[in-house]
């Protein structure tokens, strides 16, 4: 379980998070959702550290994270998988050595267990042909699969998607998605979900949190989701064409 | 006011980037590419410019010593004293500066835009230490050598230039070249190399760690880095000869 209190972000004179507040539960998929601009991944980036906020705390299952000295973050940090936009592979390694990096820097397994577990997340993500190629060699779609292996590696329990969907079609999308909330289940992860893809959101989001203008505005689980009356996030939900015919008249 | 906050996240970052290495085994497996990146892959370039260096100061210092109460050996001595002394460890380090600066500040500065960074810094590596700190001994270990090449290549070049115009003797000219040797000049020549190279690395190094934007910043970086330890390069000239010779 993470845990966000008082959250406070700025950037020079611009506030950018105000006060957030919120609990991400663990074994579920807790999704950031908002418009671009609105804070979601200063929030994720908060999260993992990549920020530090003026005022606030994250707890990682009551361990204050952003009290932490660097060497304290470091062993919160093996407990992390993160998943970014572009995949942040490493694009002069190849799928294996990208997912073995991990366990070579902080694992104590042998050299032969090592490749073990790397082919175990290379084969659970269905890379099974893609060992050798390097992220220029392969579409999109595997370079995220490649980027979740890399990410499952060391057995995370928390484990922070940016996006996880962008810049792929609409059929790969469903793929990365699926395969997210399979991991999250099977290893029993608190994963984190900064998004605005509204198929994600109604197909594999538990909780939803919405963002707007940096505050936390809205928050629940799919069922109240759609039959909320808050005005910015019905604006949110039903902003295409398609969107508001389905829209449920009051 | 600008210098002055690059000057201190340069100085920070360097801190960063002298921490011990996560694992020992993986940083020489890095460092063995490095060099080949920053020395092996540089001897081509330091071949040619260094030939061409030898056997063109040969020609013009020839035409300047045409007067025939100058010594025969005095071409084989300047040339040698100009290449030991300042060509080889200035002038090729100048010409490295844009080869490896760009090619290294261009690296970090992709990996930074593609947030191949921010992988590591949340894996928990020290990203610094991770990129920067390989580079930074793999030119200490190659700038010396390629120095060393620098003088060897410059002055054969010099000499088949003499010879084959017949601007000098080839007893002459070695004559000149064994003439007032001084070994120190040789030690003097690899303090300012090994000067020149952890300012290019690190300089580039810090353009690159802290690019933002997209291929069009990459590619600012990669000038500055350029420009930067170029400057660096000509003052620490001047100062080290000031200190060491002066």
């Amino acid at each position: 379980m993470i845990e966000v209190k008082h959250l406070c972000k700025s950037f020079d004179d611009k506030q950018v998070l105000f006060d957030i507040n919120v609990v991400f539960e663990k074994g579920k998929q807790n999704l950031i959702i908002g418009q671009s601009g609105s804070g979601k991944t200063v929030l994720l980036k908060c999260l993992v550290g990549l920020f530090q906020p003026e005022e606030g705390h994250v707890l990682f299952n009551d361990r204050d994270f952003t009290a932490m000295n660097e060497k304290q973050k470091k062993n919160v940090r093996k407990e992390i998988g993160m998943l970014f936009q572009g995949g942040a592979l490493f694009d002069s390694m190849s799928v294996m050595q990208n997912v073995m990096f991990p366990l070579q820097m902080f694992s104590d397994m042998s050299k032969a267990e090592q490749i073990t577990r790397a082919n175990f997340c290379i084969d659970r993500v269905g890379l099974e042909d893609a060992h050798d190629k390097l992220p220029a060699e392969i579409s999109g779609g595997m370079q995220k699969r490649a980027a979740i292996a890399r990410a499952i590696a060391l057995n995370p329990k928390y484990l922070f998607c940016d996006e996880p969907n962008s810049g792929l079609d609409p059929k790969t999308g469903v793929v990365i998605d699926k395969l997210i909330e399979e991991i999250t289940q099977e290893f029993q992860i608190t994963t984190i979900i900064n998004t605005h893809d509204m198929n994600s959101v109604l197909e594999h989001g538990d909780y939803i949190n919405y963002i707007y203008k940096g505050k936390l505005w809205w928050k629940g689980d799919k069922m109240n989701f759609l039959a909320t009356d808050n005005p910015e996030l019905q604006d949110f939900i039903y902003s295409t064409e398609i969107l508001k015919r389905l829209k449920p008249s009051r | 006011m600008q210098f002055f906050f690059n000057f201190g996240r340069y100085l920070v970052l360097m801190k960063k980037a002298f921490g011990r290495p996560l694992n020992f085994r993986y940083f020489l497996k890095q460092l063995v590419a490095e060099i080949d990146a920053i020395g092996l892959n540089s001897l081509g370039i330091v071949t040619i410019i260094s030939v061409f260096i030898g056997a063109v100061l040969v020609i013009q210092a020839g035409y300047q010593m045409q007067n025939p109460l100058i010594p025969a050996y005095t071409l084989g001595y300047g040339v040698r004293e100009s290449i030991i002394l300042e060509f080889a460890p200035t002038i090729v380090s100048l010409i490295l500066a844009g080869k490896i600066g760009s090619s290294i500040a261009s690296q970090i500065g992709t990996m930074r835009i593609t947030e191949q960074i921010d992988a590591l810094d949340i894996m928990g590596v020290n990203s610094a230490s991770f990129l920067i700190f390989p580079k930074i001994v793999a030119g200490l270990l190659s700038f010396p050598f390629l120095v060393l090449i620098s003088m060897m290549i410059g002055i054969t070049g010099g000499y088949l230039a003499a010879v084959l115009w017949g601007i000098s003797s080839s007893a002459n000219f070695i004559a000149g070249l064994e003439y007032w040797f001084v070994p120190f000049e040789i030690v003097y020549a690899i303090i300012k190399a090994t000067f020149y190279s952890f300012l290019i690395v690190s300089i580039s190094s810090y353009y690159g760690y802290y690019a933002k934007g997209g291929a069009v910043d990459v590619g600012r970086a990669s000038t500055k880095a350029v420009v930067y330890a170029s400057v660096a390069i000509l003052l620490s000239n001047l100062i080290l000869t000031k200190l060491i010779l002066g």
